[in-house]
């Protein structure tokens, strides 16, 4: 385990942004970084892609866990074993021309397989392949006793269980095994259907068991008679081959500077939502494209959370159980459009009910939003305590990893097994997302 | 590129670099096969499951330190047992804390020994097998740092001029065996040597690094620096006059 200075480590969305003291580097499974003895609390970070504060420690140590970036075996059985600071860009690179595929896939492939599993991620697919962790064979965990411990359903099941969505707060995760599937082919027939409110979402929506992929994008500024309109995409993999994965390019584009901080307001959010919606001229179109673009349509924009201006940005994420018209969704949308805040992207998709073994899991069943809002101080946070009260009222759950502003009292509606979850975290772990709804 | 003109057969010495890691995995992307030495056994095993997975086949390793001399004949033999190299790349190195080096002589000298000694011992058992082949890249990495001595770095910096001035007359004799000899010249590289160093925007990922001497061995480059952009800095630096070079603090 090598010191490194502390570069500046944050989150994606640069909100809020804290600094830790220090931050060590894992670098050889082999070698136990001596968890002891270094001044806690410790957190593992590895691409810093949670949005606001459960990958971030302020006044702690973060383990950097890039370096942990070895494959370690991958059999004809579709499993495989690596090392947990390896990203699903890299794995994607080696598994998809053999014809292999993730098993769940994020909305961005710059994530590590230590946070996929940490915060026991979901994709387009949950309706039919739940969360991440539920394809995890087994990881091992160091302690910071020293202990490492493989874990799995069979063995050391609770901290198994705990460590799937546990936010890095059990130990450090070494390496993972998981279970890919074949793929007859990496390119994706997608459909792309306008819908004109919530209620056609909904119909449409009934439809996704005959679709391996099914997201879709609203435009959550608009009102009244076009509320919840947008674009629903679905897909599967196309039977015939489109594309051999090419190597892992950077993007094409990258934003050099924070935009300034008005740049992205109700004005230019609104015009942008209304060209994408009508830019699918017809109702319903369909296509056969590459994975890359259709599961990381902003990975061609490096840096893109620099758009939101240097006072960054929060992610909203929720999931409400689901009702006829939509219910929590449409009064969270109505609230939402009302309020006058800059609320940029909102993807919307039904989860399946796949449960996860995940203690803290986020996804259960039920509808789940994902907005973007420019960050504008004490305005933006009341509007989403806001939303936290229609999301509690509903029975749903905010996804920790998204978060920088949950109350106590709301993760402990969102996570009734957070008693059981907490008996499992390591007493020398914590993060800045546990020490605000946990320990204060 | 073609497949057929890349490296089939590596040798890589100081395989668990991060740097030569990342040029393993450009050869072992193309199926070659590779023949690595390392200080620690269970890095070794780590880097080599890790090569194999990504295609490489077969992975050979031979654990070694390169300070014991006695040994290189060994490595040497095993590494052209099945047959001629199409590479070698020597990859090990140390980067002293030149504090220290000032204080206790044998700091620099080990210095000196890892980086230079070793690696001259190195180069003249594998330039005779080169030689004889008739075919084939000699590769090192040397540094930016021996381009000009600086105060911050002076000890290391000899170590990798002196590297490059052997590799200068290397090259010379096997240009005409048919043999190419490489001079690799990284500038800073975001690895575990360079931990201690606060960042720069000159940093470079050691993946951009490995892909970058994978190219250079493959064009059989005599001299290379890592990335590109370090031959016009290193330029400038060097033709400062040196009445003015001893009065700023590098």
């Amino acid at each position: 385990m090598e010191a490194i200075p502390a570069r500046p480590r944050g989150s994606w969305g640069r909100y809020p942004r804290l600094r830790p003291t220090r931050v060590v580097r894992a670098m050889w499974r082999d070698e136990a970084p001596a968890l002891a003895d270094l001044p806690g609390p410790l957190l593992a970070y590895g691409c810093g892609r949670s949005y606001g504060d459960s990958c971030l420690n302020q006044d702690g140590v973060l383990i950097d866990t890039t370096g942990l970036d070895r494959l370690m075996a991958f059999g004809d059985d579709g499993l495989l074993r690596c090392e947990a600071g390896v990203t699903l860009a890299q794995l994607l690179e080696i598994v998809v021309p053999r014809g292999w595929f993730l098993p769940v896939l994020p909305g961005t492939r710059w994530v590590t397989v230590g946070g996929a599993i940490a915060n026991d991620i979901h994709g387009k697919n949950h309706h039919r392949a739940g969360t991440f962790g539920a394809h995890v064979a087994r990881f091992e965990l160091l302690r910071s006793s020293g202990e490492r411990l493989v874990c799995s359903p069979e063995t050391h099941r609770e901290l198994f269980e705990a460590t799937i969505g546990g936010l890095g707060l059990t130990g450090l995760i070494l390496w993972a095994e998981i279970r890919l599937h074949r793929v007859a082919s990496a390119g994706i027939d997608v459909e792309r259907i306008r819908f004109a409110g919530l209620n056609e979402f909904l119909a449409i929506a009934a439809d996704d068991p005959r679709h391996e992929y099914t997201v879709a994008w609203v435009d959550c500024l608009a009102r009244g008679r076009r509320l919840g309109r947008g674009i629903y995409l679905r897909g599967s993999h196309a039977s015939r081959v489109v594309t051999q994965g090419s190597p892992v390019r950077g993007p094409r584009l990258r934003i050099p500077f924070d935009a300034p901080n008005g740049l992205l307001n109700r004005v230019t959010l609104s015009a942008f939502n209304a060209v994408q919606y009508h830019r699918a001229v017809r109702k319903r179109a369909t296509s056969t494209v590459a994975y890359e673009p259709f599961f990381f349509p902003l990975d061609g924009i490096g840096e893109w959370n620099r758009l939101y201006g240097a006072r960054g940005f929060l992610q909203y994420q929720c999931v409400v159980p689901e009702e006829a018209d939509g219910g929590a969704i449409r009064a969270i949308l109505a609230r939402v459009s009302g309020s006058g805040e800059t609320a940029g992207l909102g993807v919307l998709k039904r989860f399946g009910s796949a449960a996860s073994p995940g203690l803290l899991s986020f996804p259960r069943p039920g509808l789940t939003l994902a907005i973007d809002f420019a960050f504008r101080g004490r305005r933006t946070l009341d509007l989403l305590d806001e939303l936290d009260r229609l999301v509690r009222d509903a029975g749903g759950a905010v996804y920790p990893a998204k978060d920088a502003r949950m109350s106590p009292e709301s993760f402990r509606a969102f996570f009734p097994a957070w008693r059981r979850f907490a008996n499992q975290v390591d007493p020398k772990f914590s993060s800045s997302f546990w020490r605000r709804v946990h320990e204060r | 590129m073609s497949a057929e003109r890349t490296a089939r057969r590596v040798l890589i010495v100081g395989a668990t670099s991060a740097i030569a890691m990342e040029v393993g995995r450009a050869y072992a992307e193309r199926g070659a096969s590779l023949f690595l030495a390392g200080r620690s056994p269970e890095r070794l095993d780590a880097v080599a499951a890790d090569l194999r997975v990504r295609g490489a086949a077969p992975v050979e390793t031979m654990v070694l330190d390169v300070l014991a001399r006695d040994q290189h004949a060994d490595l040497v033999d095993r590494a052209f047992a099945a047959g001629e190299l199409d590479a070698a790349l020597l990859a090990h190195g140390v980067l002293p804390d030149q504090a220290r080096c000032q204080e206790r002589p044998e700091e620099a000298v080990r210095a000196l020994e890892v980086n230079f000694t070793a690696t001259v011992a190195l180069l003249t058992l594998l330039a005779n097998r080169f030689e004889a082949q008739r075919r084939g890249t000699i590769a090192v990495i040397a540094s930016v740092a021996g381009d000009r001595g600086r105060q911050s770095n002076y000890v290391y910096g000899a170590s990798k001029g002196g590297l490059h001035v052997f590799m200068q007359g290397l090259r010379n004799r096997l240009h005409h065996s048919g043999v190419s000899v490489l001079t690799l010249k990284p500038g800073f590289v975001d690895t575990p040597m360079t931990a201690g160093m606060p960042s720069n925007p000159l940093f470079a990922s050691s993946r951009r690094a490995g892909r970058a001497i994978f190219r250079a061995i493959e064009a059989r480059r005599d001299v290379a620096y890592i990335p590109w952009f370090w031959r016009p800095i290193m330029a400038l630096i060097t033709s400062l006059p040196e009445f003015v070079f001893k009065r700023l603090r590098l």
